[in-house]
């Protein structure tokens, strides 16, 4: 199964929405680190991640945190992942 | 009512989870009260047969209240529900044992069996009333016990029964809990004196060991760095007892367990430290299962009475997002508060070279009554001895 950008955007969404149903994506500047926008500490997004793995089949490991920093670079790094699924 | 923190004075009942003539186990959640913390799980920490019910749903009720009545093994729990039905409460009392919903020990304003007064009339609804009152306050599911006659005549009139069901509204959570911690934090600030140590850990060696361990383990079996260092205060505690447990008007009280209460950050705003019981016997594993769970728990407002009333110490973790040190203040009546920071690239000498490295900024703040720097500085020093072995905290 493919995704296109939007469909990663917004499953990546709806896994930070489980853990912070209050976040308004309007407001989150998608070039900025989405964590302390959020006030998404490290328990959450662990489960996060745990989302994803669940929605889009895509186990992020620890050594790749560092590309899931802003909304932005997050869906870059999903969308390599997903094509190589 | 059990207490179920430094300041609690009394919780609303909000409903029962067991029923009478049901046998229970110690532990065994059987009812909710809700606090300025939130809606807590009661466990009951005596088994036995329920025998009456005495809290109802609304009902506000002192600390130390009884709330149930228990036959305890070889007791006939329908006589005792009979006697009590029958006689005063008071004499209800003496024949049988009353419930203490929460464990006695660390608990401050536990009352021995025995000694607890039954106050909540068994026989409700004495106090004249006028039919319309009546009919309002069915409709509003006011409780006329708790409703105080105005007038001169004694007659609770329907003004009063709207009075009462203004009262009785669920408070501002978001106040209350605000209420709560700055009743606890006074009290700490009052009566405590605190000293205060620093120190900074070298987290390497344990961020590396984590990190190899996570990466052959499935994502939902990843452990965080939190849980590694919760593991390595319940450890390093083992050294300096006189951290661990209670102080009141005995003096030092010690834990009966390394029972960590874990400050946690609520969404929306407010702060819960319940705790994780007997850390430093689980293993790293158990530890971050038990830690998600309670984590979930305090996040949709599902906390049982042991965790809150049990806490022989709490950790405030600051975790990735916050700074680099935090000085806490003592959650009374507990002696110590353990302090970690957000890690920090530092540089680091060791044996004369410098290398860059994740720093923990790991703090101390005690109870001067108790223990002194050098003790506290004992505690420090074990933990970073443990973390720089992370093999031994798995």
């Amino acid at each position: 199964m493919s995704m296109n950008r939007d469909e990663v955007r917004k499953a990546l969404i709806d896994c930070i929405l489980a853990v912070a149903p209050e976040a308004n994506f309007s407001e989150v500047r998608p070039d900025r680190p989405v964590r302390d926008q959020l006030d998404i500490d490290s328990f959450d997004f662990l489960t996060i991640l745990q989302h994803l793995h669940e929605k889009i089949g895509v186990d992020v490991p620890e050594s790749d945190y560092g590309k899931m920093i802003t909304l932005d670079g997050s869906v870059d790094y999903l969308m390599r992942r997903v094509a190589k699924r | 009512m059990p207490s179920l923190g430094a300041d609690m004075e009394d919780g609303t009942f909000t409903e029962w989870h067991a029923e009478p003539g049901q046998q229970v186990a110690r532990g065994q959640v059987i009812c909710v009260v809700e606090t300025q913390k939130g809606a807590i799980d009661v466990e009951i920490w005596q088994a036995g047969t329920l025998a009456k019910l005495i809290a109802s749903p609304g009902q506000k009720i002192p600390v130390g209240q009884v709330m149930a009545l228990v036959a305890t093994e070889g007791e006939d729990w329908k006589a005792i529900a009979a006697t009590a039905a029958e006689a005063p409460p008071r004499g209800a009392a003496r024949s049988e044992r009353p419930m203490p919903a929460s464990a006695p020990g660390p608990v401050p304003a536990a009352v021995a069996p025995g000694e607890m007064p039954v106050t909540v009339p068994a026989t409700p609804g004495r106090a004249k009333i006028s039919p319309a009152a009546r009919r309002r306050a069915e409709e509003l599911g006011i409780d006329l016990t708790a409703v105080k006659p105005s007038g001169t005549h004694a007659v609770i009139s329907i003004a009063d029964v709207e009075l009462a069901a203004r009262a009785a509204k669920p408070p501002d959570r978001q106040a209350a809990m605000r209420d709560a911690i700055a009743a606890a934090m006074s009290r700490s600030k009052r009566e405590i004196p605190h000293y205060y140590l620093a120190t900074g850990i070298n987290a390497e060696r344990a961020i590396s060991w984590l990190e190899k361990r996570n990466e052959a383990v499935p994502i939902g079996e990843r452990a965080l760095f939190a849980a590694l260092e919760l593991k390595a205060v319940a450890l390093a505690l083992r050294e300096t007892p006189e951290l661990n447990g209670f102080y009141d008007a005995g003096g030092f009280r010690p834990g009966a367990g390394m029972h960590l209460g874990v400050a946690i950050s609520l969404r929306g705003g407010g702060l819960v430290a319940p705790a994780l019981h007997d850390v430093d016997r689980l293993s790293l594993a158990d530890l971050m299962a038990r830690l998600k769970e309670l984590l979930r728990r305090a996040r949709s407002g599902q906390l049982r009475s042991s965790e809150m009333s049990d806490p022989t110490i709490t950790v405030t973790n600051l975790g990735d997002l916050g700074v680099e040190t935090v000085f806490g203040v003592i959650y009374p009546p507990q002696v110590a508060l353990v302090g970690l920071g957000r890690l920090q690239m530092k540089p680091w000498v060791t044996e004369g070279t410098i290398a860059p490295a994740r720093v923990l900024q790991a703090t101390l703040s005690a109870d001067h009554r108790v223990s002194d720097g050098m003790r506290g500085s004992r505690f420090l020093a074990e933990l970073d001895r443990l973390l720089q072995q992370p093999e031994i905290l798995a």
